[in-house]
């Protein structure tokens, strides 16, 4: 979330489209990738953003997906290997009316750059956070990723990696994140949704897009994800309603009292009453653990918002110190600094 | 300010050492003598040598805390060489200070606490008060805890407590040798104890008891010594360390150029106290990331620099490695940025608490690629608050990031400091791009300085990418053109070099040529003056050229080594800028002198050392 503008400004605003975030670089991406679709998507929502076009800033640390913010027409950094959250930190810090979007991969933020990736959500900078998982090293041509499963063959696991991954949803709720989203690359719409809400909310927003890599990574998110999948093995969260999925919206989610359940509506007398109501805002993060980890072939993989929590940002209470510091302060200037204290006159 | 009929002889500078436990108060001690010294009016400079552990075990000799002042009627540039008076208020504190001792030095030691028990803890086998091990000293023993409690046993103190102002005794015993008025202990004493009237009341008691025991003591009453006030030009002063000189240049530098200040920073000794130091003086607009690690905190503040703050990074020699990537992304965004490390004994960990000169190649050459900085050193304790400000108005006015040099003697250690007013500072012009310039691109430089412009995000009509990818000339697109790459790297070595047209000729201290130039660089310039002084006084035909900018050299620095027959580079390391100057002056021969101990050069080494490259006398 940015501070809004003014009415004018507002305004002027909503005249822009898509076009004025496109900046005059080639995209050089492999025909087929994800990343195309996810930098339409994000052009797409920012005349929607409620921010002066001046006040965006994309940031990125090193990948494929890093590469973005020359292809967006705002402020832009791109940055070292794994230190996105970094960069992103000192720029939000110093101007917290920037809307700040940081753009990362699963190499980026959860290998090199894990440290910055915990601690930016632990502070909850209000940050938007895109990270691109397609579970491989692409720029690197096809090594494993923190997110690779466990046995997958790779350029460099070609016995199959022995490795557990990271689900990106547990890792980011349980370093405090206070939001949680999870989309597709195949699905424009709810991509444009999940951004806008991520944009809006107050403090660190994460949205893992589960991206293909069709070079080195083909349909690793197959399971869940095509055209056979994706009825049957994913579900889309939405606050305040029943978790209901299923080609014939006839399956469920249950909580029975010591893990979650996949049920059938009209099996062993289960009703709409029966399932699990979507509760983004519930403080206490376990269910939105469980609900992150969901996956086949046991469960469906949810998508949408899985947690948006309400909690305070660093750089508000920054802020606030210093305007209570400045009011109680003696010391106004730098020549009350050197003057205070112990001093004697020669 | 005694009856007695007595001696008082004058003296023009004397270095005093405070050595205790870790509890013993030495720190406070030190600093409540100092200030007696600055109410006399003399000149000063203090060092804390704390041990290396937080509480190393009570009367071991790994526990010794020690404050050392050196004070006189002259420019003071050290905190002394050997002291000629140690106060020891244990067996362990005289074991480890006692080579510290100029030779038939006075000793102070409280009797009380030499016994058996503790005599062994601190590694003696004999007691050094009954053998004779001291007998070429002037020892003074004194029962200070005996002392101490009786003289306030009417106040109804618990033992423990009056225990702990045994180092206010010591101080009393101080102040009569030295001729020193209360006042300024009594302040303080009402200042920090204001809520407890019989802690002040016991305090002053104890002072003056111990004021009183040294009149009565023979070998002490006969004589005292004044140290009268040092001839420091006209104005207001404050003591002040180095880190806290270092934290107030850049609080200086902020408001001068209009740039808020953003601290990225990591704690690691012996440069934390900066990073303290700022976070207390948010009312100044301050904004601080104490960040996950020393990468965090150099790339938090590109960011920070990027969106339009002057921005720092704080740290010592183990974090500059861990900067290096950092560094060079600000070279090539050509951001503004000063990165402070306060040197430390390396490598790796090494030994924290002591001081080296061992980081300099690292800071003119530790990064991936054709990387420069700008490379600049303070030299005293005060001085760190010049340095500092010259390293942000480098970095903002060339656009590029400054490593300043700083290390563990001039960060810890105290001087005295004219406080200057910040409207007679030079002038901050950071080069920002204007709003809805058409000609604005991110890489388009100053003719004359080769910055890049500061297009900061929010001003409209200047939206621009950069990164660490190599950027075409002027407009700032990726660019993998080989010409292009050569002269960006180009490009990027002229703006840094062309900083020498902006920086003060290199001074010469003593004639401008002779038979040997001293060359040195950064925290020995007070060592070096002293021992340089001392022997132009002898009629040597010796000068001194002491650097504070290191990358690029002051343009004179040629002319200078030409005129002096023999070169000699005394550092803290095994020869880091005579192998810097070397590369660049390949016609001089450079003598080197190296020390690498974690401990500073002595006068009497120095001048001993240059005499054998001076012709012999006749």
């Amino acid at each position: 979330m940015a501070i809004p503008v003014s009415e004018s400004e507002v305004a002027n605003q909503i005249k822009l489209t898509k076009d004025d975030f496109v900046s005059d670089q080639m995209v050089k991406w492999c025909p087929g990738c994800g990343d195309h679709a996810i930098l339409s998507s994000f052009q797409k929502i920012l005349p929607e953003a409620g921010v002066k076009k001046e006040n965006v800033v994309v940031v990125s640390g090193i990948g494929c997906s890093s590469r973005f913010p020359y292809y967006v027409k705002t402020y832009g950094f791109h940055g070292i290997h794994g230190r996105a959250a970094a960069l992103a930190s000192g720029i939000k810090i110093s101007n917290p009316e920037l809307m700040v979007w940081m753009i990362t991969g699963d190499g980026d933020s959860l290998a090199i750059g894990g440290n910055h990736f915990i601690h930016v959500l632990r502070r909850n900078l209000d940050i938007n956070i895109m990270l691109f998982n397609n579970k491989i090293y692409g720029l690197t041509k096809g090594q494993y990723s923190p997110t690779t499963p466990t046995g997958h063959k790779t350029k460099s696991s070609p016995q199959g990696t022995i490795e557990h991954p990271f689900n990106v949803g547990e890792l980011a709720i349980g370093a405090q994140g206070t939001f949680f989203a999870r989309a597709v690359d195949t699905n424009p719409k709810m991509m444009s949704a999940v951004m806008l809400e991520a944009a809006q909310h107050k403090g660190t927003s994460l949205i893992e897009i589960m991206q293909n890599c069709v070079i080195f990574n083909d349909k690793i998110h197959a399971d869940f994800t095509s055209r056979e999948t994706r009825d049957e093995y994913q579900i889309h969260l939405e606050h305040g309603k029943p978790m209901i999925f299923g080609k014939n919206n006839n399956k469920g989610i249950v909580f029975n009292g010591n893990k979650l359940e996949v049920v059938t509506l009209g099996e062993n007398g289960i009703t709409e009453k029966d399932l699990l109501v979507h509760d983004k805002t519930q403080w206490e993060a376990g269910m939105h653990v469980l609900l992150a980890n969901m996956k086949p072939p046991h469960y469906p993989r949810a998508v949408g918002v899985i947690r948006a929590i309400e909690d305070f940002t660093y750089e508000e209470k920054l802020d606030q110190m210093i305007e209570s510091e400045k009011q109680h302060s003696k010391i106004k200037t730098t020549d009350d600094l050197l003057n205070s204290g112990k001093t004697w006159d020669i | 300010m005694t009856s007695k009929e007595q001696k008082v002889v004058e003296l023009e500078h004397v270095v005093v050492r405070f050595a205790g436990d870790s509890g013993d108060g030495m720190q406070l001690t030190g600093s409540l003598f100092s200030d007696a010294a600055a109410i006399a009016g003399n000149d000063f400079a203090t060092f804390p040598d704390y041990p290396a552990e937080i509480r190393a075990p009570q009367g071991t000799v790994s526990g010794v805390s020690g404050f050392q002042i050196h004070f006189g009627q002259k420019e003071i540039h050290t905190s002394g060489d050997l002291a000629d008076v140690l106060v020891a208020m244990n067996p362990a504190p005289l074991k480890k200070n006692l080579m510290w001792v100029k030779p038939s030095g006075t000793i102070i030691v409280d009797t009380d606490t030499f016994t058996e028990k503790a005599l062994s803890k601190a590694g003696y086998d004999s007691n050094p008060l009954e053998d004779d091990s001291l007998k070429d000293y002037n020892l003074i023993k004194a029962p200070i805890s005996t002392m101490t409690k009786t003289s306030v046993e009417d106040l109804g103190l618990d033992n423990k407590m009056i225990l702990k102002s045994r180092n206010m005794f010591a101080l009393g015993i101080m102040f009569f040798i030295f001729n020193r008025d209360f006042a300024s202990a009594d302040e303080f004493f009402e200042a920090k104890f204001k809520s407890n009237p019989l802690v002040v009341e016991s305090n002053k008691k104890i002072l003056r008891a111990g004021y009183n025991f040294a009149d009565s003591v023979e070998a002490l009453s006969r004589i005292t010594y004044s140290v009268e006030p040092a001839e420091l030009a006209k104005g207001k002063y404050r003591n002040i360390t180095g880190n806290v000189a270092t934290a107030w240049g850049f609080i200086a530098a902020a408001e001068r150029s209009g740039r808020p200040l953003f601290l990225g920073s990591y704690p690691i000794t012996p440069a934390s106290e900066i990073l303290q130091e700022l976070s207390k003086h948010k009312s100044l607009g301050i904004k601080i990331l104490q960040a996950e690690d020393e990468i965090a905190g150099i790339v938090s503040a590109v960011g920070a620099s990027f969106a339009g703050s002057f921005a720092i990074t704080t740290t010592s020699g183990p974090g500059l490695s861990l900067k290096s990537e950092a560094i060079g992304l600000a070279v090539m965004t050509e951001l503004p940025i000063v990165i402070v490390d306060v040197q430390r004994a390396g490598p790796s960990t090494g030994m924290p608490t002591k001081s080296e000169q061992s980081d300099l190649l690292q800071a003119l050459f530790g990064r991936n690629g054709e990387a420069p900085c700008i490379v600049i050193a303070a030299s005293s304790s005060a001085n760190c608050f010049y340095y500092a400000y010259e390293a942000s108005k480098l970095a903002m006015e060339h656009m590029t990031p400054v490593i300043l040099l700083t290390d563990g003697y001039l960060a810890n250690g105290s001087e005295v400091f004219k406080i200057p007013q910040v409207a007679e500072l030079a002038e901050i012009n950071p080069p920002l791009a204007k709003p809805n310039d058409e000609n604005y691109f991110p890489y388009r430089r100053d003719p004359e300085r080769l910055n890049r412009f500061w297009a900061i995000p929010g001003t409209e009509g200047l939206r621009h990418r950069i990164g660490g990818l190599e950027k075409e000339d002027v407009y700032g697109n990726v660019s993998h053109d080989p010409l292009n790459h050569q002269l960006m790297c180009e490009l990027r070595a002229e703006k840094v070099a062309r900083v020498a047209d902006y920086i003060k000729p290199q001074e010469i201290i003593g004639d401008e040529s002779g038979d040997l130039l001293v060359v040195s660089w950064g925290g020995t310039y007070g060592v070096m003056i002293e021992a340089v002084q001392e022997m132009q006084q002898a009629g040597k035909k010796i000068s001194l050229a002491h650097f504070h900018h290191i990358n690029p050299l002051p343009k004179n620095t040629e002319e200078i080594f030409k005129r002096f027959k023999k070169i000699i580079v005394p550092e803290l390391n095994l020869g880091q800028f005579v192998l810097y100057l070397r590369m660049q002056y390949q016609q001089f021969t450079f003598h080197q002198y190296n020390k690498v101990q974690g401990l500073p050069f002595m006068v009497q080494e120095l001048v001993d050392k240059f005499n054998q490259l001076l012709p012999e006398e006749d």
